[in-house]
């Protein structure tokens, strides 16, 4: 589930991008091109995956704590970066390679801890207690 | 004046991160009260489920506060340039919703979460860079 959340948001955002550069430039006098967006097929796809975010995104919060959550959606920072170098070919900096690594440690670090905070009033009446 | 207007470009950066921490906060504390949706879709459904999310009012004004913080957003845009705005709003939102996970959802949020918000912070800060 969280990997349909980090890959939907980043390659949601990253088809939306790619649209929106064959679109133009939409300014105050040319909002009209917003409707033409619209028709294209990148922005209609990326459009789709950012619904299939949301979706994925609330499911996984049904579960796990927001705390949890967060980094792993963070890791889409990550997949925008390399879908960015490698098919927008785009430059990836030094730092920016280690703002990818800083972003997979974040990661590491929560994916290792539990996912959900039991409250005590939750274990209780549960029956287990302490 | 040009610090008139760097002090109201930071006051929609703040702005924009406070909406998305109430915003996420919000959705989160709704999505915790419904209950895991796979059970919910279990038995009622995938119709079930999105009536279950929809009749929510914390989750209405949850979206709300996101819908909010997309406005937020463009009026900040408006004021700073995108290499500012985005991983400022990024960052704060980060922090932010440890801080209102941990006072309002009472989530357990340890040193490795902290580290972890922290990291995902600098990361932020250095893929904008």
């Amino acid at each position: 589930m969280l990997l349909c959340v980090m890959l939907t948001a980043s390659v949601g955002d990253t088809f939306l991008s790619h649209g929106m550069s064959q679109v133009g430039k939409v300014d105050m006098h040319h909002l009209g091109l917003l409707f033409v967006a619209l028709k294209n097929v990148w922005v209609i796809s990326g459009i789709v995956l950012l619904i299939g975010f949301f979706a994925s995104y609330l499911s996984a919060l049904s579960w796990a704590d927001l705390t949890f959550v967060m980094p792993a959606t963070a890791f889409g920072y990550v997949i925008v970066a390399l879908l960015s170098r490698f098919w927008l070919h785009e430059h990836l900096s030094i730092w920016r390679c280690l703002g990818i690594g800083m972003i997979v440690c974040a990661v590491g670090f929560v994916a290792n801890g539990p996912s959900r905070t039991e409250h005590t009033l939750e274990v209780m009446d549960s029956g287990v207690g302490r | 004046m040009i610090a008139n207007a760097s002090l109201h470009a930071w006051f929609a950066i703040f702005g924009v991160a406070a909406l998305a921490v109430m915003g996420e906060v919000l959705t989160a504390g709704a999505m915790r009260r419904i209950g895991d949706l796979d059970d919910i879709r279990a038995v009622s459904g995938l119709p079930g489920a999105i009536k279950a999310v929809l009749s929510s009012p914390m989750f209405v004004t949850g979206a709300l506060a996101m819908a909010l913080n997309f406005f937020m957003m463009l009026y900040a845009l408006s004021l700073a340039d995108v290499s500012l705005v985005a991983p400022a709003t990024a960052s704060l939102t980060y922090i932010g919703n440890a801080i209102a996970a941990k006072l309002f959802l009472r989530e357990n949020v340890d040193r490795r979460r902290w580290l972890a918000a922290v990291f995902v912070v600098i990361g932020v800060a250095l893929l904008a860079h």
